[in-house]
């Protein structure tokens, strides 16, 4: 179908930017790359009055480090973030989960801002934010807040963001030198959506691993934390009884809902397979290393 | 469609200057094959899964059912048809004749744009990197099969 009628803006500043999402609120969307919000509005799911073009807003790109943290602007594309020299030095675990995002044409015009705005439940960059402990940036003619990703994602295409506020950046904070981290997610076909996937975030001493994060994601409303299999894993040396003690744990705290492409049993089977195998990995590499 | 609610918009397609007076409604892809009568752009899902819309914006892939005709203004575009008179694809055109990579044909426009990329980021993908790089547009006819010995034959 065609998209229906709309106004279109596009501003040339942030604060006018701000002051149209101030004036418009829920009656407006934002349009970054239009991967989600374009099949949104072509299947008439979606019918704002307004459309807000932030494409020309040069403010929301770019890639910036101070005092060891990371800064990525919101309208930074998937595949610039794939390809860029101080994510894949100092932030792996995104270089990792970028290729997994869609395809080549969607992941050279879609953003994280975009991704991380819509909070999309099977969506990678949520969950790597929630691993990394990330905030995320919110401007608005009120001023700026950042919400702690644990915080900001609060369900099914619900977050923190009030309607006159924007998704401006989202800052990693710095990593460890021993930090580890592994991603991995299963698709029916590379590029769809993830059945479920993790994105795992710690650091090692030897073969031991502290601060773990579990981050999964397609198995619930929004990305979430394995706490329980977190705590399994803390501060032990990584063994097989502790990868199978870890998957029990997560098999136990796994409430997947219902779909009818994939029961709730067989996604919760997925997530252990995964966490089973990211562990496996990690457990030879830090073995190697 | 209500005139005050169109933008003038100035691009390059193909090499040459086009202004256009589009509503904000409009898809690239049908102000391709509308507007300018480039109708080797292919429209089917509409909603960024088939792939067959795919063009190159500023030099990168780009599905033109997922871009509105406004958001193109300063652009540079190229179609299939402007790929093809360049003659930078007919080798891979070539190899997909006689590989038989096309049947119906309908996903071939935007799957000759796709590997030409490929091959220029990649000149010697694996048969796997092929397979990953066309992900993302549909073939219902071939399989893939004769595609992706296509596009090896063109790399090798």
């Amino acid at each position: 179908m065609k998209a229906p009628d709309f106004r279109y803006l596009k501003p040339k500043t942030l604060p006018e930017c701000l002051s149209l999402l101030a004036e418009h609120g829920d009656l407006a969307q934002v349009l970054a790359g239009g991967q989600s919000l374009m099949p949104l509005l072509n299947l008439r799911l979606a019918a704002p009055a307004v459309l807000i073009d932030i494409n020309g807003l040069s403010e929301l790109s770019g890639i910036r480090e101070a005092d060891g943290s990371i800064t990525i602007g919101a309208l930074e594309r998937h595949e610039e973030i794939a390809q860029s020299a101080i994510v894949r030095q100092r932030l792996p675990l995104l270089a990792d989960a970028a290729p997994h995002i869609a395809h080549i044409a969607i992941r050279a015009r879609g953003t994280i801002g975009g991704s991380v705005a819509l909070a999309d439940p099977a969506a990678e960059w949520p969950a790597c934010c929630l691993a990394l402990g990330a905030e995320i940036e919110l401007a608005s003619t009120r001023g700026r807040r950042r919400v702690a990703a644990a915080d900001y994602f609060q369900g099914l295409y619900t977050t923190a963001r009030q309607a006159d506020e924007l998704v401006a950046a989202i800052h990693f904070p710095p990593a460890a030198p021993n930090a580890v981290h592994a991603f991995r997610e299963i698709s029916r076909r590379r590029g769809d959506f993830a059945i479920a996937g993790l994105a795992l975030a710690a650091l090692r001493t030897g073969e031991t691993l502290h601060n773990v994060r579990l981050a999964f994601f397609g198995v619930s409303d929004r990305p979430i934390l394995a706490s329980n299999a977190m705590a399994a894993l803390e501060g032990r040396p990584l063994g097989a009884s502790m990868i199978e003690a870890a998957c029990k744990a997560l098999g136990a705290e796994l409430s997947p809902p219902e779909d009818p492409a994939y029961p709730a049993a067989y996604k919760r089977q997925v997530a252990t397979t995964l966490l089973a195998r990211i562990l496996g990995d990690l457990q030879a590499e830090l073995l190697d290393a | 469609m209500l005139d005050d609610n169109n933008t003038r918009i100035a691009l390059t397609v193909n090499g040459e200057t086009v202004t256009a007076n589009v509503p904000a409604r409009l898809n690239l892809a049908d102000f391709f094959r509308h507007d300018l009568g480039l109708t080797g752009t292919h429209v089917g899902c509409e909603h960024g899964v088939c792939g067959a819309c795919t063009v190159l914006v500023d030099g990168k892939l780009a599905r033109s059912c997922l871009m509105l005709a406004v958001q193109s203004d300063g652009a540079r575009v190229e179609t299939i048809e402007g790929a093809d008179a360049s003659g930078r694809i007919t080798k891979l055109q070539q190899a997909f004749h006689r590989r038989n990579a096309l049947q119906c044909g309908f996903c071939t426009p935007a799957m000759l744009l796709t590997v030409g990329e490929l091959l220029r980021v990649n000149p010697k993908p694996s048969r796997d990197e092929v397979r990953d790089w066309i992900s993302g547009n549909l073939c219902r006819c071939t399989g893939y099969q004769a595609i992706v010995d296509a596009v090896m034959e063109v790399s090798a």
